[in-house]
């Protein structure tokens, strides 16, 4: 489950006093095990209000609730442990470009702790399924667009999380790519994953059907 | 999803060199081995190791001339008897030898007071010399005032002379060597943590976006700068081994120089502080390792 009671975000501006709020009064509750689109026009706070998500920003005032953990900053050190079970898609993909599409995909279940044995099968089952079989030595760089993209979805899920969080995660995807992965998270969310999406594809809305919450300069415009 | 598999050696296949490359890259998610540059800092770090070892090897040098000179030479006093009592040399060394503070009492024969003068005075076999005796006190503490007391009372115009002063004097040198090599190697380490910090950040630098990635997918602090640590800890250590190395020589020919100083011909490498030596490289990867450490998680203080 994921809470937010009046929550806000500000980022500090260039000179280092308070800038003006990218999120206010943001009060909603995304259920467990449901699927959420998340929509507004640019600028409207999608990425700020996915980074809260997955822990990568903390927000200046409200209440934070994260799988079932009320968010604290004094308590940093619990937070590790709440991102491994977070998956993110990133707007920019963020693989390390010194690092293969199969050490990339390796990542979360190495930082886990998993045993170099056990986590073979799950990350070549993985690359499979994104149709990258035969590019597991592959450097980001020697890769597309969208093969880049794929190995992101990849590595966001390859831990099975219970929380995934995706940001534009069809912008290099052709239709049917794009297709595959809304069919990746669905299944996903059936079997227990809470996933929110970030998108301006209405037409993917539309062939998706689910819960949206629409921001609007960074206010909840819309939820439901 | 129906991409072709790729050929070898094409621009999006993954080459040889490249699938060798991976699980050494899989155990390096920071990409340390190339942002932490394995030249520069150990070269440094190395040059740093090697003043250190000459540094301590100057403390070592000087804490050994100094004990070596108050040994010998403390407890070393000589008594002289005036040419016209030089006739009462039994008496002399009876009354010295039954005093408490002496523990040995030797005459010094006429042969060898000539031999000592000889480098000053030329052959002078008509100079008539002092009757001279040696004494060596019980310890270096003892006061040889009522030695010199009793002396006088019982043979008018004998005369004892303690090398307190000169060695007093020497040893302070000795100290003061001591002390300026001990600072040289405080600074040393000041250096080396000054050095290694710059290092850690220059690296932070270079990888900011992936420590923000792996901070991201849900790496501790702990994590990242034991990565940073362990990665600086090694070069650090291996530069100190480096630096350890080339001062061997170096000492072994200092230690030749300086033989006379400790009393004429020693063997160069049995007199290297070996130990000190060996414990550079761990010190140094220590310093490192913790100053890398420190660094790192003040870093990541701006992480959430």
């Amino acid at each position: 489950m994921v809470r937010f009671t009046a929550v806000g975000l500000r980022y500090p501006s260039p000179d280092g006093r308070p800038g003006p709020e990218a999120l206010a009064d943001l009060t909603f509750t995304l259920p467990e095990g449901s699927f959420t689109w998340l929509l507004g026009a640019s600028g409207a706070g999608k990425s700020s209000l996915l980074r809260l998500m997955h822990l990568a920003q903390m927000p200046t005032r409200g209440e934070m609730e994260v799988l079932g953990t009320l968010i604290r900053p004094e308590r940093r050190g619990s937070l590790p442990a709440l991102r491994r079970r977070i998956g993110v898609v990133f707007q920019d993909f963020r693989l390390l470009p010194y690092l293969s599409a199969y050490d990339n995909v390796a990542l979360p279940l190495r930082l886990a702790g998993r045993s170099e044995s056990s986590l073979r099968p799950d990350v070549t089952e993985m690359l499979r399924w994104v149709g990258l079989q035969g590019k597991e030595g592959a450097l980001p760089q020697q890769l597309s667009g969208g093969e880049q993209q794929r190995v992101a979805i990849a590595r966001a899920v390859v831990t099975r999380p219970a929380l995934l969080v995706a940001d534009e995660p069809t912008g290099n995807l052709d239709s049917h790519q794009a297709r595959r992965l809304l069919a990746l998270l669905t299944q996903m969310n059936r079997l227990g994953t809470t996933v929110v999406v970030a998108t301006h594809s209405e037409e993917l809305v539309r062939q998706f059907p689910a819960p949206a919450l629409r921001l609007d300069q960074g206010r909840v415009a819309h939820h439901g | 999803m129906g991409e072709s598999r790729p050929r070898p050696g094409s621009p999006h296949g993954p080459s040889h060199t490249e699938a060798r490359r991976g699980p050494r890259y899989a155990r390096d998610p920071l990409g340390l081995r190339r942002a932490l540059s394995d030249r520069l800092l150990p070269a440094l770090v190395a040059a740093m190791a090697l003043l250190a070892a000459l540094a301590l090897a100057g403390s070592r040098g000087a804490e050994a001339l100094r004990e070596r000179w108050q040994q010998g030479a403390a407890a070393a006093v000589t008594v002289q008897l005036p040419p016209e009592q030089s006739g009462r040399m039994e008496e002399a060394l009876a009354l010295l030898r039954g005093l408490p503070e002496v523990a040995e009492a030797r005459a010094v024969d006429q042969e060898r007071l000539r031999a000592l003068l000889r480098p000053w005075l030329g052959e002078v076999p008509t100079l008539p010399l002092p009757a001279v005796v040696e004494l060596r006190l019980h310890s270096l503490s003892t006061d040889p005032a009522p030695v010199a007391q009793r002396l006088a009372e019982a043979i008018p115009g004998a005369e004892l002379e303690a090398h307190g002063l000169w060695v007093a004097r020497l040893a302070a040198l000795a100290r003061s060597v001591q002390g300026v090599a001990l600072a040289v190697l405080a600074l040393v380490v000041v250096v080396a943590v000054a050095v290694v910090a710059v290092a850690t950040r220059a690296g932070l630098a270079a990888r900011r976006q992936a420590i923000e990635i792996l901070h991201d997918l849900g790496a501790t602090q702990g994590d990242i700068a034991g990565r940073f640590a362990r990665r600086i800890g090694l070069l650090a250590a291996g530069g100190a081994l480096a630096g350890a190395a080339l001062a061997v020589p170096a000492l072994a020919a200092l230690s030749s120089i300086a033989a006379p100083l400790a009393g004429g011909q020693v063997a160069p490498w049995s007199t290297l502080p070996w130990l000190d030596l060996a414990l550079l490289p761990p010190c140094a990867g220590l310093i490192g390792w913790a100053t890398a450490q420190l660094s790192v998680r003040r870093w990541l203080r701006r992480l959430p």
